[in-house]
């Protein structure tokens, strides 16, 4: 529209706001992130120490790293309910490989990786090929990877798994627990794939207007799956830290964990509708639910009461999300 | 039609504007506007996209809420309470995306909200007997039972038009209602319209297409950045005078095609056949040549458009591009071959809203290399398009979503041309852009032709086919139904070929 009363300031001020629109919706849940923060640090004597902020970060590494990969999913429209089942098919079936298979642990953390990655590449398939839609594909692989490690455990937890492999959930390089040396790397990665990357970029497109995508000659098929893929590698890889950290495998692992991960994306901006999500937003969405977790336990809160303020920031975080879109719509019509 | 100027004396008015102003964050969208509609009347309102016209129309229909001023209907005022309290006032609107629900039934879409019956209970005899009185008034044919998915756009509009009727409305407004439609039915529409005034019903009629404002209006309203221009009666305005008013300039050449050598053939198509869509078409198109696609909606120009493209799957057919057999499957084989398409719906399958002028640039060519992006020359390829097509916009990294039509028209070109493509398919090009940017559009068209692209052009719009094509393909049915050379271009030529019909007058 002509604005004929918009002041060039003004101009320039919409033109910067809008360019970082992105930007802005993370900064509001890093402003209350931040805000969280210090109120914690305050209201507990125990919040703000390197033992305590250590242990947030890696109780919240099995979250951000399979959230990361949501990211890219959702960034395309879709989603992937099945990461939590998969987490504990992948870091079952990687324990497995070490004590049934006598395979060494970093082989079998790959194959727990390897797991995921399949069962991603099943998810894949059936949204791209078969064309179902993502939340029906996803929810059937959630019930076939859960019922897939009871019928490969019996429903019993996995023993046996030697002392070398605490290392990964458990383990520290210097100061810093290698959890969290691993949110950093996965984080890197993720974010230079979806800025970076042909993938990524397609990720975008494909989530933005899918038919435009394939009119453009972009190969939809490959690049959708691709990302189901990597989702399912994530929560493989997230599954393996998570057993890491018991030192066993865990057929229960992971039950309603997808919504803590979907719930970190969508408090980091990304929106279900496609087209839009960061690597950045969802790691402050993973970390503000993780100090809330945290903070409840520290002032010690019935842990009920955390599910509800989890709930409202979700709330909170894409209403103002959408407010924000309407107004640069409602502006640009 | 009647006249209204001379019932304006004795009756009121049966929408008031009295100062309305509309502001979003940044922009004064409506600005003090005063206006009467008279009952009875058609009444135009013309204007460049972003000129305010829709804004006002959702402020009538309370979709939403003025800023300053009132409206009064029927010469009370209206407070605001939202769509279903103007409904209530008698204020119908029919946008350009129908407001249908498509899984129900023609009977039950027009009584939704207001279903016969009692204690919850819908009387469903009663609603499809009322149903085929509305469905008579609008001269739709149809039975009360169908799902509203299984009729046409045309017959959908009908059923809009309809539930207007069924709230018994006083005002209908109807935006940009032959958009979609082809010549024949407008004529239909037009028909509805003429009833529906005589019955004292006033509409209001947003429109972007200059002959049909002079064929319906009785006062043409033009506005531009939110304020109204002038007010009146259509008598006293001509072609020149409204493109003037509309613009705020005069503009010259709305088809500015350039003389142009005709070279080799650059493409021929031969014998492409897709179920009962299409039926073994064949066509040549030269380079430096405008090949025009003309016929009536659902004749298959856009279908033979995609097949040549690979959007769709084709039941036999070869296509050569400079003498090679293509193999074209999907569109990438049509985009490395050399083919591009620009299609009708720029938002629905052209642009990624959410992605910005520079990423929807490059989307059909990324400049990338083992999968990573070359950023810089992405930007480097933005800004020189961008300086190129004169697509304005303060930055290329904008979202694309928040540029004018026209701009966004370019965005798409400037993807097809970094595509390299030899032979471009522009699928209604001006459709819903400003009379200015039509203009720019055509002239980039003669441009691109001039260059040496083969390019053709589809539209439902026949003036723009004649003054810029050198042939006219027509089609009917699936079928190609003949080839005009320029030297023989007429509207009733091509009309008798569209229709099957024979030609009245040799």
């Amino acid at each position: 529209m002509s604005s004929t009363t918009a002041t060039a300031g003004q101009r320039a001020r919409d033109a910067l706001r809008e360019r970082f629109s992105d930007v802005v919706s993370q900064l509001a849940a890093a402003g209350a992130l931040i805000v969280v923060f210090i109120v914690l640090s305050f209201a507990s004597p125990v919040f703000l120490t390197a033992d305590n902020l250590f242990n947030i970060g890696s109780q919240t590494a099995v979250t951000a790293v399979i959230a990361v990969g949501m990211t890219m999913v959702i960034i395309t429209a879709g989603i992937d309910l099945s990461v939590g089942s998969v987490s504990a098919l992948a870091g079952v079936l990687g324990v497995m490989l070490i004590t049934g298979a006598g395979l060494p642990v970093p082989l079998a953390i790959l194959g727990g990786i390897l797991v995921g990655a399949g069962t991603g590449l099943v998810n894949g398939l059936l949204v791209s090929v078969v064309g179902l839609n993502p939340f029906i594909a996803t929810l059937g692989m959630l019930t076939v990877a859960r019922g897939l490690v009871y019928i490969f455990t019996n429903a019993k937890a996995v023993f046996g798994a030697p002392d070398s492999f605490r290392l990964l959930g458990q383990g520290v390089i210097g100061p810093i627990p290698i959890p969290i040396i691993i949110i950093l790397l996965v984080a890197v990665a993720g974010y230079i794939v979806l800025s970076r990357t042909r993938l990524g970029r397609y990720a975008y497109a494909m989530g933005s207007n899918l038919e435009a995508a394939r009119l453009s000659g972009i190969p939809i098929r490959r690049y959708l799956t691709s990302v189901y893929v990597i989702s399912g590698a994530l929560a493989g890889f997230g599954g393996m830290i998570a057993m890491s950290r018991v030192n066993s495998g865990q057929p229960n692992f992971g039950i309603g964990l997808e919504l803590d991960v979907i719930a970190a994306a969508v408090i980091g901006g990304a929106s279900l509708f496609g087209g839009q999500g960061t690597v950045l937003g969802t790691l402050i969405g993973a970390f503000l639910i993780a100090l809330i977790r945290n903070g409840a336990v520290l002032l010690d809160i019935n842990t009920f009461y955390q599910q509800v303020i989890i709930g409202v920031v979700i709330w909170l975080a894409v209403a103002w999300d959408q407010y924000r879109r309407r107004r640069l719509a409602a502006a640009s019509e | 039609m009647s006249s209204p100027e001379t019932r304006a004396t004795t009756e009121e008015p049966v929408v008031r504007f009295k100062k309305v102003s509309k502001e979003f964050p940044g922009v004064l969208a409506v600005d003090s506007v005063d206006l009467e509609i008279m009952p009875g009347e058609v009444h135009v309102m013309a204007g460049e996209n972003g000129a305010g016209k829709s804004t006002l129309m959702k402020l009538l229909s309370q979709v939403e809420r003025p800023s300053h001023g009132e409206i009064e209907i029927a010469g009370e005022p209206a407070e605001f309470h939202g769509p279903g309290y103007a409904q209530s006032r008698g204020v119908a609107m029919v946008y350009q995306e129908f407001a249908l629900a498509t899984h129900l039934s023609v009977a039950e879409n027009l009584y939704l909200g207001r279903e016969p019956g009692r204690a919850g209970f819908v009387n469903r005899r009663a609603e499809r007997e009322n149903a085929r009185g509305l469905l008579e008034r609008v001269g739709l044919r149809v039975e009360p039972e169908r799902l509203v998915s299984s009729l046409t756009v045309a017959e959908q509009q009908r059923v809009e038009i309809a539930k207007a009727l069924a709230i018994d409305a006083k005002v209908l407004v109807l935006d940009e209602p032959t958009a979609t439609l082809a010549e024949r039915e407008i004529e239909g529409l037009f028909e509805v319209i003429r009833d529906l005034t005589s019955h004292n019903i006033a509409v209001l009629y947003i429109s972007h297409r200059l002959d049909e404002i002079f064929h319906i209006a009785d006062r043409v309203t033009v506005m531009r950045d939110g304020q109204v221009v002038d007010t009146l009666p259509v008598s006293e305005l001509d072609e020149d005078k409204l493109v003037r008013l509309m613009v705020g300039r005069a503009v010259e050449n709305l088809y500015p095609k350039p003389e142009i050598e005709v070279g080799d053939v650059l493409m021929r198509v031969s014998g492409i056949s897709r179920g009962q869509k299409l039926k073994d078409c064949s066509f040549e198109v030269r380079e430096g040549e405008i090949l025009g696609f003309a016929g009536l909606v659902g004749a298959g120009r856009t279908e033979l458009a995609r097949a040549v493209f690979g959007a769709d799957r084709i039941d036999s057919g070869t296509v050569e591009l400079e003498g090679k057999k293509l193999k074209i499957k999907k569109p990438s084989d049509a985009i490395e071959s050399g083919v591009g398409y620009l299609t009708e719906d720029r938002k629905g399958d052209g642009l990624a809203l959410q992605l910005g002028v520079d990423q929807n640039i490059t989307l059909a060519n990324l400049p990338a290399s083992f999968g990573f992006l070359n950023l810089g020359s992405e930007q480097q390829i933005a800004r020189r398009r961008k300086d190129e097509l004169n697509i304005r916009t303060p930055s290329v990294r904008r979202k694309v979503q928040v540029l004018s039509g026209g701009n966004q028209q370019k965005v798409i070109v400037a993807r097809w041309l970094e595509t390299r493509a030899k032979v471009l398919f522009f699928d209604e090009p001006a459709r819903g852009i400003d009379v200015g940017a039509k203009a720019e559009m055509f002239g980039l068209i003669g441009e691109l032709a001039k260059e040496g692209h083969g390019m053709v052009l589809i539209s439902s719009y026949l003036p723009e086919l004649l003054n810029m094509c050198d042939r006219i393909l027509v089609m009917r049915e699936g079928e190609v139904a003949g080839v005009i050379e320029r030297e023989e271009f007429s509207e009733e030529r091509i009309i008798a070929l569209a229709t099957g019909a024979k030609e009245a007058t040799a």
